[in-house]
């Protein structure tokens, strides 16, 4: 069973194949990326994820060649990449804007990397018509880029930089360009490829879904630094600081004050109010200021106070956001303080239990929360 | 290297044949007429060494542009250049603006055609553009035919060769850089502000004051340059349409050169030229500049 | 909304009869049987044919061709450099003085322009003659190609070069097989430009040219200050014709290709 988890970065054997060893990137006087230190394995489905301007861009382009690093090493495959142009890299790149060549068709477009290497005919024929039978384009081979569709381009573009069989593909906001509903299947396709041809795949995006449907691990990224690196379902459940729990999903972030009790912490978070209890792995010394980060789906609602949840509180609801399968309610405690909460609509409309200005009991279990270092 | 090659080529091309024949103009503005060939004194002696170059700098002197601002034919030639250009700008501006506006307010699909009619007498010769007038102005000419045939005048007007003939020249050949700039800037202003000035009380007229005028003063002022700048340094216009009285500094260049063959006046003339068109120039850049940076 | 009325329609006839009446009558009268220009006396063609006896129009037509052809091939590579030099040059030493010399020429009087090459020529014992005219028409012409080319390189996406780069292509290669195909339609136009200049400059070419060699211009302007003439009207329309053949022709290419990626970027966004 242990042998089917792909988690190459457990394993103190494994070999990166990409490494970033104390790389800084400065554009004059701003620093794009400082100090940053970080090893990619083979295979991976490694997400950049970050607002715009964290430098998650210029990370990749330094991958690909089109910046330089200022200071530090970046490897791939063990060999150090510093003066090695874009077009002597064993890697490829999909562009955001897809870049599509407009004066070359679609099947020229695909072999266009094949042909700068100089291959024979026959098999860079045969390599485009795999690409093309790969994403599903075999109809569309002899159409110039502007007479297809924006799904179909971007399909062109992923075949075309896969085409080459890079050991690294790069892909910058790939699915930025789709409206939603085919972003969504184009993930799946995606992962589906990436799995195929077992490339290493390295995407930059700000869309914190896509990050967490496709990747194998992501990598949260604010003002040119890595904050946290981990699993989709380790960087939600278990976020290393407010700003990740903040950026990733939904969140309520409540302050307080921790007191030691047995396995877990007491959370002193407002004047007359019973504290909260939180287990978890951090450690807090007496006294310390924290704050507690809870998903609004593990906030449970209900009209009577619970006899068997570690932490529970009376408030009243203010706003309440109808989301078809769910609803989120917002819920004003004695001090103020808003919490959000989510339940599932199970029952129709009209039989709700729960109504604006209605009084109700927050309650969650002491593992449900995360407690974070302020 | 590829870079440098690809940098050094045009670099060094414009280098040689703009900026050095430039600098020779203004080396020989600063020497003394000579009845030798080429006729101008001194002339610079590189294998002389540093001497050759100190000697050569000390018989340079401004004797040429004091002479300019001591006869009045050059003095008189620069103003009234300044002064025909201005008022054919004025006139191209009055001519153009209707034309440029009725274009913007022109149904879509006529636009492109009227863009292009605009757009042919450019590619079409200017000489013969230019030509074409004689033939209407003359004393015999088309103009003066209709006019009399219709009553209006009993003698022929003299217009060919008076500066009349100037500023109907100068507006017809440039009439497309007027409009081309303001028609752009007319093209992109958003109808449905005139129809809120409207809606907010104002007149058609006064909508078109307060909201038309300002709107396209980048188009108006780019315009009134494209057309001035060029007008000042004018030649074949003058030369063909305006009398012997019509001052235009081209045109004394080109005789002080040509017939004359007094070079260091000729490039003195060229220097001041110059000079007065940096002015313009500077003013025009700016314009762009500014446009541009609301664009963005 | 937009509200063409008859003031909009009036100034606009108006405006198009200034501009296109002289030539009209210009055409007209080329056809004209009597040597009188003003006077109409029948329909002939007979000054076209006299035009084609003239040797020395010919002769200056011909240096024309050849001045204007090898002028705006020369300044079409040059002035592609240049503009891929300002747009993608990055800094380099002395780039203001390149930027300000790629766009003096396009407001220095002709005069000037002329009056300088023509001193360099003489100062550097050039003999004058086509050679000469070519390289003082290379010289401004390649400016006004350098800023119709950077303004379509301004507005080229800079990732289908990445992209090429990406994919193998050394620098040149990538310029080459992807850029220089892309702006294509604007250096066709560049090269357009600069060769309709070169066929209409006069200024510059009377301070370059030689004895030995006399274009059209030349010829035209020594003719006409002596006074209209039906040869230069056979000859004025002949041009006229040419150039809008050309540009309607050229118009009417590029309406028909873009109309023709409209319908294709339709057909594509329906079948999606």
């Amino acid at each position: 069973m242990a042998q089917t988890v792909f988690a190459p970065w457990d394993d103190p054997q494994a070999k990166p194949l990409i490494q970033f060893r104390n790389v800084t990137k400065r554009f004059g006087e701003f620093t794009a990326i400082e100090n940053l230190t970080q090893d990619i394995y083979e295979r991976e489905f490694f997400s950049l994820l970050g607002p715009s301007g964290c430098g998650k861009t210029t990370l990749m382009r330094m991958l690909a060649g089109f910046e330089n690093v200022t200071e530090g090493q970046i490897l791939i495959a063990g060999q150090d990449m510093a003066n090695v142009p874009p077009n002597k890299r064993a890697v490829n790149m999909m562009f955001q804007s897809y870049a599509l060549f407009p004066h070359l068709s679609v099947w020229e477009n695909i072999a266009f990397g094949l042909k700068r290497e100089g291959k024979p005919k026959a098999e860079i024929d045969a390599r485009v018509d795999e690409m093309l039978r790969l994403t599903r384009l075999v109809k569309f081979a002899k159409r110039k880029p502007h007479q297809i569709s924006g799904g179909q381009r971007q399909r062109v573009a992923l075949a075309r930089s896969l085409a080459k069989a890079p050991k690294l593909l790069l892909l910058d906001e790939p699915l930025g360009a789709l409206d939603k509903k085919l972003r969504q299947d184009t993930q799946f396709e995606l992962m589906d490829i990436q799995e195929k041809t077992g490339t290493t795949f390295v995407i930059v995006t700000h869309d914190q879904e896509e990050a967490m449907t496709v990747s194998s691990r992501v990598a949260v990224m604010d003002e040119g630094r890595i904050i946290q690196v981990a699993t989709p379902a380790q960087i939600y459940e278990a976020p290393n600081c407010v700003y990740v729990a903040d950026f990733i999903g939904e969140v309520n972030i409540i302050d307080g004050v921790a007191t030691s009790d047995g396995d877990g912490y007491r959370i002193a978070w407002a004047e007359g109010q019973e504290p909260f209890f939180a287990k978890t792995p951090n450690s807090f010394s007496e006294g310390q200021r924290c704050h507690i980060a809870i998903r609004p789906e593990k906030v449970a609602i209900s009209a009577e106070r619970p006899d068997d949840m570690a932490n529970a509180v009376e408030g009243q609801i203010i706003d309440i956001a109808y989301l078809g399968n769910i609803s989120t309610y917002h819920v004003k405690l004695t001090n103020g303080q808003m919490i959000k909460a989510q339940a599932a609509n199970t029952r129709r409309l009209s039989r709700r239990s729960f109504t604006w200005e209605d009084r109700v009991w927050l309650s969650w279990t002491d593992t449900a929360a995360v407690v974070l270092e302020s | 290297m590829r870079r440098f090659i690809l940098i050094a080529v045009p670099y060094l091309w414009l280098l040689a044949l703009f900026l050095v024949p430039f600098l020779i103009v203004l080396k020989i503005s600063l020497s003394d007429i000579a009845l030798s060939i080429p006729p101008y004194t001194p002339q610079l002696d590189l294998s002389a060494g540093w001497d050759g170059i100190k000697s050569f700098l000390s018989e340079l002197d401004f004797e040429n542009f004091t002479f300019l601002t001591q006869d009045p034919l050059y003095w008189k030639a620069y103003v009234s250049s300044l002064q025909i250009a201005a008022i054919s700008t004025l006139l191209t501006l009055l001519v153009g603006y209707p034309i440029a506006y009725g274009m913007a307010q022109a149904p879509d699909e006529w636009r492109p055609t009227l863009l292009l009619l605009v757009i042919l007498p450019f590619w079409t010769s200017f000489l013969i553009r230019v030509y074409s007038w004689i033939g209407i102005l003359s004393n015999e000419g088309f103009l003066n035919q209709f006019l009399l045939w219709t009553g209006i005048i009993s003698t022929p007007l003299t217009i060919l060769n008076t500066n009349t003939a100037v500023y109907i020249g100068i507006v017809y050949t440039y009439l497309p850089f007027m409009i081309l700039p303001i028609y752009s800037a007319l093209e992109k202003m958003d109808g449905s502000l005139l129809e809120a000035a409207e809606d907010l009380g104002c007149s058609r007229l006064s909508a078109f004051w307060l909201i038309t005028i300002p709107l396209s003063k980048a188009g108006i002022i780019a315009g009134c340059f494209l057309v001035f700048i060029p007008a000042l340094g004018e030649f074949v216009i003058p030369s063909l349409l305006g009398g012997s009285d019509t001052l235009m500094i081209g045109k004394v260049l080109w005789e002080e050169f040509f017939s004359n063959r007094d070079w260091p006046v000729a490039s003195a003339v060229a220097v001041i030229l110059l000079l007065i068109l940096v002015i313009p120039i500077v003013l025009f850049q700016r314009n762009e500049q500014k446009q541009r940076e609301m664009d963005q | 909304m937009r509200r063409f009325s008859w003031f909009n329609a009036t100034s606009l006839t108006l405006g198009f009869a200034f501009l296109y009446l002289p030539m009209i009558i210009l055409i007209i009268y080329s056809f004209n049987s009597s040597r009188l220009v003003t006077v109409w006396a029948g329909f002939s063609t007979q000054w076209y044919g006299a035009l084609l006896q003239n040797e020395s129009f010919l002769d200056a037509a011909w240096v024309t061709v050849q001045v204007a052809v090898a002028s705006s091939t020369i300044a079409t590579v040059l002035g592609t450099m240049g503009a891929y030099v300002l747009v993608r040059g990055g800094r380099f030493m002395g780039r203001t003085v390149f930027s300000g010399m790629i766009y003096a020429p396009l407001v220095m009087p002709e005069v000037i322009t002329g009056l300088s090459l023509l001193l360099l020529f003489i100062g550097i014992g050039l003999d004058r003659g086509i050679f000469t005219i070519v390289l003082a028409h290379t010289t401004f012409s390649m400016c006004f190609v350098s800023v119709v080319v950077s303004s379509r390189l301004v507005s080229f996406d800079k990732s289908l070069e990445e992209a090429a780069l990406d994919l193998g292509c050394t620098p040149f290669d990538a310029f080459r097989l992807v850029t220089l195909p892309i702006i294509a339609p604007a250096v066709i136009s560049g090269w357009l430009l600069a060769f309709t200049l070169s066929l209409d400059d006069l200024v510059i070419a009377s301070f370059t040219a030689g004895p030995s060699a006399t274009t059209l211009p030349i010829r035209i302007f020594s003719a006409v200050r002596l006074g209209v003439s039906p040869e230069i009207n056979a000859l004025s329309t002949i041009m006229i014709a040419i150039v809008t053949i050309g540009v309607i022709t050229a118009s009417i290419i590029t309406k028909r290709n873009s109309l023709a990626q409209q319908r294709d970027e339709q057909a594509a966004a329906r079948t999606a």
